[in-house]
């Protein structure tokens, strides 16, 4: 019998066959933290003392979340994990380098590893061929305590995704309708793997915003083989060595097997308040809009700014409309700078903010008023979410943003491109 | 045996509403976050909420972010189990983890302020109010050793390594993990 991709990268790391639906206790290769979640795993780990720590050689922490802090509170939070990096020698990534998902897939994540973050979004490597899944605190605790981690294999759903992009349309429109299709909860413990056509066409960091959004369908991960492009990638981040092809065996067995047309989508939006109440951006244009983010984890890369900052070149923000601009690393933001994005949307009226997580969690940089309406590219607009409940989010491709800047209502980007 | 009044809750309460990234600067005082806890979702709930009280919810309980803070405090504010129809894979762990009984089972039947009897050992759920049983999906073996442990910290420093269990309750075959439980 053939094996999936989830399959396969544990069974390596158990030193046999496994199959979905086993518990097995797996060594993990990297564990990530960040300033949300990262300060209760330094205070388990004080309580873990006896423990070998087996994982910290490669423990990363980042200050992302709050970042720069906007609060004492926070600071102190911060000063708590510079010291423990500091006294173990793990990597910080320290305010403004960006989010911990993007400083993981840039400096870090390996095809075939295992990676547990105390981040739901951790699951945004497995476009490079990692089996990476968010946990709490305690667990990623007990993984830098022990060097490992146990799991149910999770079954797999294969989301084949075929077919020409329409203009306007992108990766996180696809994203978006899978979520619309299965629900918040339809894969729930489940691998989701991505192939056909329409993956392969697509750049590493477009494939990153399909993993990074496989979370809202309840799945424990998402996945995509890894091919050339993954080598020119890993190759680019200095890790070529460390490239390996990965792919699902022929004969491998699919709870469900899920078909998407990509020349049949339209831009696509998810509606307040859950990411599964998706539509096309047509059905709901002309709501008037407050905030537009560009950024975050989710849509924070290279491309996803060069798509923005195409609509938006030569124009200008609607004057009621803020602009919010969140590159998800360093990286990113010089090549945006080197490549004119950034004097583009200074020129439309943005706002440049420090890599990170943005205003994503409601944390700062762009807390939404009562009744506020926001179009942000992020990957959650539950209530709250962006830390007003009377505030309303709707999600959507940084070209849906970047239209609906310009317009100051909600906009289908085909208009623009 | 657990016994408490029912405080209901529709489908997909998210993480965000249990405990809001506005107040993401308390997370470092959990006893102060735990006056928040589900504010968004019915702030009637923070000001009025028991100990030995229960959730009960509909599908997909916790989605989400992964922030264990959660579940830590529901559980701080003594709510004694978390029933629902389903919950989200993260928070179903984090509660386990830190000692927080989480229950599957059908809660369509189960009204707010109901008084319910839940035996975890048994296996059942009783709506005393209604007068009516219900049976509850059983926890994989390791989680209810975790749980028994009273949380996946105590698990460790007692077992000094996961005792993981298949639910058929033999040891897995798996030579890195498991030591032999106690």
């Amino acid at each position: 019998m053939g094996h999936t991709m989830a399959e396969k990268i544990i069974g390596e790391h158990v030193g046999r066959e496994v199959n979905a639906g086993e518990l097995v206790v797996v060594e993990v290769d990297a564990c990530l933290i960040h300033d949300g979640t990262g300060p209760a795993v330094v205070r388990e780990l004080e309580q873990l003392q006896e423990l070998p720590r087996r994982g910290l050689e490669r423990t990363t922490v980042c200050l992302d979340h709050a970042a720069p802090s906007p609060r004492q509170e926070l600071s102190n939070e911060h000063t708590l994990l510079r010291n423990f990096a500091r006294e173990t020698e793990v990597r910080i990534f320290d305010v403004g380098e960006g989010v911990c998902h993007q400083l993981n897939v840039e400096w870090m994540a390996n095809p075939g590893e295992i990676i547990i973050g105390s981040d739901s979004h951790t699951c945004m490597a497995g476009a490079l061929g990692a089996f990476a899944t968010g946990m709490g605190s305690t667990d990623v605790a007990v993984g830098i305590a022990l060097g490992k981690t146990w799991l149910r294999v999770p079954e797999t759903f294969l989301i084949k995704v075929e077919g020409e992009f329409p203009k306007g349309v992108y990766a996180k429109d696809v994203a978006l309708h899978l979520i619309g299709l299965l629900g918040a909860d339809g894969a729930t413990y489940k691998a989701l793997e991505f192939v056909g056509s329409s993956v392969s066409q697509m750049s590493v960091g477009e494939r990153f915003t399909l993993t990074n959004m496989a979370v809202e369908t309840g799945a424990k991960t998402g996945l995509c083989a890894t091919d050339e492009r993954v080598r020119h990638y890993l190759e680019q981040h200095g890790r070529g060595e460390r490239f390996r092809f990965i792919a699902a065996d022929a004969a491998a067995n699919y709870e469900q097997v899920i078909e998407i047309d990509v020349s049949q989508l339209a831009p696509t939006v998810s509606k307040p308040h859950v990411v599964d109440s998706t539509a096309p951006v047509e059905e709901v244009e002309g709501v008037r809009v407050d905030q537009v983010v560009i950024g975050t984890c989710t849509n924070g890369r290279l491309e996803d700014l060069a798509v923005a900052a195409r609509i938006l070149r030569g124009k200008r923000r609607h004057p009621d409309t803020r602009l919010l601009i969140a590159p998800a690393s360093m990286e990113v933001l010089v090549q945006a700078y080197q490549s004119g994005y950034i004097q583009t949307f200074i020129e439309a009226g943005g706002v440049i903010l420090p890599p990170g997580c943005g205003p994503c969690m409601g944390v700062h940089q762009g807390i939404l008023g009562d009744g506020e309406v926001c179009v942000s590219t992020q990957n959650r607009n539950f209530k709250g979410r962006m830390g007003n409940p009377k505030a309303l989010i709707y999600l959507g491709s940084p070209a849906t943003g970047a239209a609906t800047a310009i317009t100051g209502r909600l906009t289908d980007p085909r208009h623009f491109v | 045996m657990l016994r408490g009044r029912a405080w209901k809750f529709g489908h997909n309460v998210s993480t965000d509403q249990i405990a809001p990234g506005r107040y993401f600067h308390l997370r470092s005082d959990l006893p102060e976050l735990a006056k928040h806890v589900l504010e968004d979702a019915n702030p009637e709930f923070a000001r009025n909420v028991q100990p030995e009280d229960l959730i009960v919810a509909g599908r997909n309980f916790g989605l989400g972010s992964s922030r264990e803070h959660a579940a830590s405090i529901i559980k701080l504010r003594g709510i004694s189990a978390v029933l629902a129809q389903s919950f989200a894979r993260i928070f179903f762990r984090n509660a386990i983890n830190i000692g927080l009984p989480v229950i599957i089972c059908d809660t369509d039947r189960i009204a707010q302020g109901d008084v319910l009897e839940v035996d975890l050992l048994k296996g059942r759920v009783r709506d005393v109010t209604r007068n009516i049983e219900l049976d509850l999906e059983p926890l994989p073996g390791v989680m209810l050793a975790i749980l028994q442990d009273g949380g996946l910290i105590n698990h460790v420093q007692k077992h000094g390594d996961f005792s993981l269990y298949s639910d058929r309750g033999k040891p897995s075959s798996d030579q890195a993990g498991p030591s032999e439980s106690s």
